[in-house]
């Protein structure tokens, strides 16, 4: 599902950068009250994870084959801040270092495959383990079959209103659906038995169920036992209300600059039609004194200028909230 | 061990390619892309350009031109989707060989073609050209956030690990007979992926143990100097350059 | 010992359990002097490695306290005590991350802020004390297994340790490889700890010995002494290899 260069408008490339640069600045502030200082080792692991899990092909029906997302076994092992950092970087090696995933879809790429897969699936996960207490690997099964569907049909959606063909969207959202379903049987399996696994083996790199220390003993020379001080009892969930905030955020701004964008950039031939004619259009638009409303998939220079406009503050962006990160944990500790 | 680097892109050489300091060369590829994608797709005279330009960078850096097409087999389910796209497409249909075939389905199918070609051959040329860990470096110096750039380092550190592994089982199972075949046979590959979470992890453990006795404390030392010149930009830059005039000049 | 003299390492009353409940040790005591090579010997799951896990911080004490040369091991004294104490892994492919030989022995002394020419001096004297000089520029995974481990311990000589803690030492070397490593260890001037079941090893290279068993020390006295009583081994699962005998002064 990498989605190449040339598959978007350049609109709704650039709303989907801006997407995935304010949701992977939400999770760098995150992500470091999730995990401590093995946080870049063990997203590192993860990733890495991932990444060689989606070379692992399993077939789905005669012909066809999926492979894992990793969204949902992401968020479960290190949580849903870690996990979309996670994603980011699996996507961001696959786009830079073997060409897979245009680098100009990767805000595209990065939002439908790693922001949509580890919000429902950490949703799903958190409901179910709230409904059914200790429930982790059912849980995991559950969301992890949710959650590729679910990116399959935001992926549609965006194709529909930002693709770069003219597609009758309930035909295509129904074989995209489809066949993810059963992608998700997959990616379902291979989630609940990675985390089954590790939590049978090392309970204590699972994310989504901590808390299992004892008290401590000390054998004396006569082989007497004296049981020292209580572990500190580590906080089993976190509030989820941050991350729900930041889901809902990016969500608006998604439909907003999305739908605002695609208002603005016709599809297909009619682009070409309207060429002469839309820079007198341009002035009815509600937000047409801001250059980059102005210019979709039409040609012309200013395509290049709202790209860079939008690469500028897809970095602004993504720096400021790193530094004020920064500034707070350092002051934290 | 030795074996551990088969599956990056990366060729080793000394061409002025190589030598470009990552940084410029990210900035370039990157913006190269910008352009082609910001092309409209009735420009065919500005696609041609933008390839032979691509094949210059590929004379340039001493890349064996068949090492360029074999890896564009990453297109290839895109590819598939584009020539979809024609048939299921909405809008006027024209009749070719007997297919009914939409009007702008096929212009978005030539779209796709050619910027996503264009865009993965860019790609390719970087990933061949500069050692990943480069890359990296060069990301950090554009500004990339630290933690994602650090992230990024450790997950191509443990891929070695994990690649290892992973071959490990799949020759423990095919040496007992096992072939993937159909979705009853998931939950074999499930169970194997378990394993190799808990062995790759124990192993990438030790590794940031090692890191850690060694005073590492989340920053990667520069060890080397990554300054580039104003004329080692200017070399990079001229591909988007010459891109964006072409660009202008197909006006 | 005069009365001023800070030991090396000083364990007190040190006991652990990991995150899942289990616990490895159980109250562990002991105390190195500067300058003394010791042997840390016992059975697989004794809690050796948990141990030398302790002593440079990478796990923080459940109960009791570590301190090298008079430093204690707190989370504020950590970049200190990771200079102080040099960790060499069991399998060297874990401790060598770096592309080349010379880039992994910088690692350590660049994160301490070395920089330049004095870094480089720092690197190729590290790898001429393990006769790896000649092997600089290459890539660690194209050295044999011997060489990986000196390059191990060349990566933490860099870092002019006060104590140099091995985990297992002599495991997958060859016969030649070995008795080079006990040349290279024999000529350095550290206090040396050196987690082993090669009981030869250790006699050749230790003075004095302890006995880890159930995560306790179990015995402590000279080397010598401790493989001679073959009842103290047989009760720790420990074992000289077949036909081997304690050599007579």
């Amino acid at each position: 599902m990498h989605v190449p260069d040339g598959f978007f408008n350049a609109a709704t490339s650039v709303s989907a950068g801006v997407v995935a640069a304010a949701g992977v600045a939400v999770c760098l502030r995150g992500a470091r009250r999730e995990l401590d200082d093995r946080t870049a080792p063990m997203a590192g692991l993860v990733a890495a994870f991932i990444f060689a899990v989606q070379m692992l092909n399993f077939p789905v029906a005669a012909g066809t084959s999926g492979h894992l997302l990793g969204g949902a076994l992401a968020a479960i092992l290190v949580g849903p801040y870690t996990g979309v950092l996670c994603m980011a970087v699996v996507l961001l090696v696959q786009g830079v270092f073997f060409a897979d995933g245009g680098l100009t879809a990767l805000g595209v790429n990065i939002t439908i495959m790693g922001i949509v897969t580890v919000l429902v699936g950490w949703g799903v996960f958190r409901l179910v383990t709230g409904l059914a207490r200790g429930k982790v690997v059912i849980a995991a099964f559950l969301a992890a079959l949710i959650s590729v569907p679910a990116s399959a049909l935001v992926f549609t959606l965006l194709f529909w209103i930002g693709g770069t063909a003219p597609i009758e969207i309930g035909a295509v959202a129904a074989a995209m659906g489809g066949v993810h379903l059963l992608i998700g049987l997959g990616e379902a399996l291979i989630t609940a038995a990675t985390v089954g696994a590790v939590l049978a083996v090392r309970p204590d790199l699972v994310y989504g169920a901590r808390g299992l220390a004892r008290p401590l003993v000390l054998r004396g020379a006569e082989g007497e036992s004296t049981t020292v001080g209580e572990p500190e009892p580590v906080a089993a969930t976190r509030s989820l209300k941050p991350f729900l905030l930041g889901g809902v955020g990016v969500t608006l701004v998604l439909a907003g600059l999305v739908s605002f964008f695609a208002s603005s950039s016709p599809d297909g031939l009619e682009a070409v039609a309207e060429n002469e004619g839309f820079i007198e259009r341009s002035s009815d638009h509600l937000f047409g004194g801001w250059a980059l409303a102005d210019y979709g998939d039409v040609g012309g220079i200013p395509v290049g200028v709202a790209g860079i406009i939008g690469v500028g503050l897809v970095l602004l962006i993504a720096g400021a909230v790193a530094y004020a990160a920064r500034r707070r944990n350092e002051i934290k500790v | 061990m030795g074996a551990g680097h088969r599956h990056q892109l990366y060729l080793p050489g000394d061409s002025v390619v190589h030598r470009l300091p990552p940084q410029c060369k990210l900035l370039a590829v990157f913006a190269f892309a910008l352009v082609v994608v910001a092309t409209p797709r009735e420009r065919f005279w500005a696609f041609a350009v933008y390839a032979l330009l691509l094949a210059g960078v590929v004379m340039m850096a001493r890349v064996p031109l068949p090492y360029v097409l074999r890896r564009m087999v990453i297109e290839v389910p895109f590819v598939l989707f584009a020539f979809f796209i024609p048939v299921i497409g909405l809008g006027e249909r024209t009749t070719v060989l007997g297919l009914s075939l939409s009007v702008p389905g096929l212009w978005a199918a030539w779209n796709i073609l050619a910027k996503a070609t264009l865009g993965v051959v860019a790609s390719i040329l970087l990933a061949a050209t500069t050692e990943p860990r480069t890359i990296l470096l060069g990301a950090q110096r554009l500004r990339l956030p630290g933690l994602l750039v650090q992230i990024a380092m450790f997950m191509l550190r443990y891929m070695d690990v994990i690649l290892d592994e992973m071959r490990r089982m799949r020759v423990a199972r095919e040496s007992r007979g096992f072939v993937a075949r159909d979705l009853r046979h998931v939950p074999v590959i499930a169970r194997s992926a378990g394993a190799l979470f808990i062995r790759s992890y124990e192993r990438g453990e030790r590794v940031h143990l090692a890191m850690l006795s060694r005073g590492y404390d989340g920053q990667m030392p520069i060890i080397h100097d990554m300054s580039a010149s104003v004329r080692q930009w200017g070399t990079a830059l001229a591909l988007p350059a010459v891109a964006l005039a072409t660009w202008g000049l197909t006006w | 010992m005069g009365t001023d003299v800070v030991n090396s390492l000083e364990v007190r009353q040190l006991a652990y359990a990991y995150p899942d409940g289990t616990q490895a040790l159980f109250g562990v005591d002991l105390s190195i002097a500067r300058g003394e090579r010791v042997a840390l010997l016992g059975p697989n799951g004794a809690g050796k490695t948990t141990l030398v896990m302790h002593l440079n911080g990478i796990l923080t004490a459940g109960h009791g306290s570590v301190s090298v040369a008079g430093t204690p091991v707190r989370k504020d004294t950590l970049k200190e005590i990771r200079q102080r104490v040099g960790l060499v892994f069991q399998d060297p492919d874990d401790q060598l991350f770096m592309p080349t030989v010379r880039d992994d022995v910088a690692f350590g002394p660049a994160n301490a802020g070395l920089r330049g020419a004095e870094l480089d001096r720092v690197v190729e004297d590290a790898l001429e004390r393990v006769g790896m000089l000649a092997a600089a520029d290459r890539p660690p995974h194209h050295l044999s297994f011997g060489q990986r481990r000196r390059v191990a311990v060349a990566t933490v000589l860099a870092m002019a340790p006060e104590i140099l803690v091995l985990d297992e030492p002599s495991s997958n070397l060859d016969p030649a490889a070995r008795r080079e490593l006990a040349e290279i260890l024999r000529s350095l001037d550290v206090t040396v700890l050196m987690v082993t079941h090669d009981l030869p090893y250790a006699l050749e290279l230790c003075e004095r010995s302890l006995i880890l068993s159930g995560g306790v020390i179990a015995a402590d006295g000279p080397t010598r002494e401790l493989l001679a009583d073959s009842e103290l081994l047989a009760e720790h699962r420990l074992e000289l290899p077949y036909g081997f005998a304690i050599p007579a002064v």
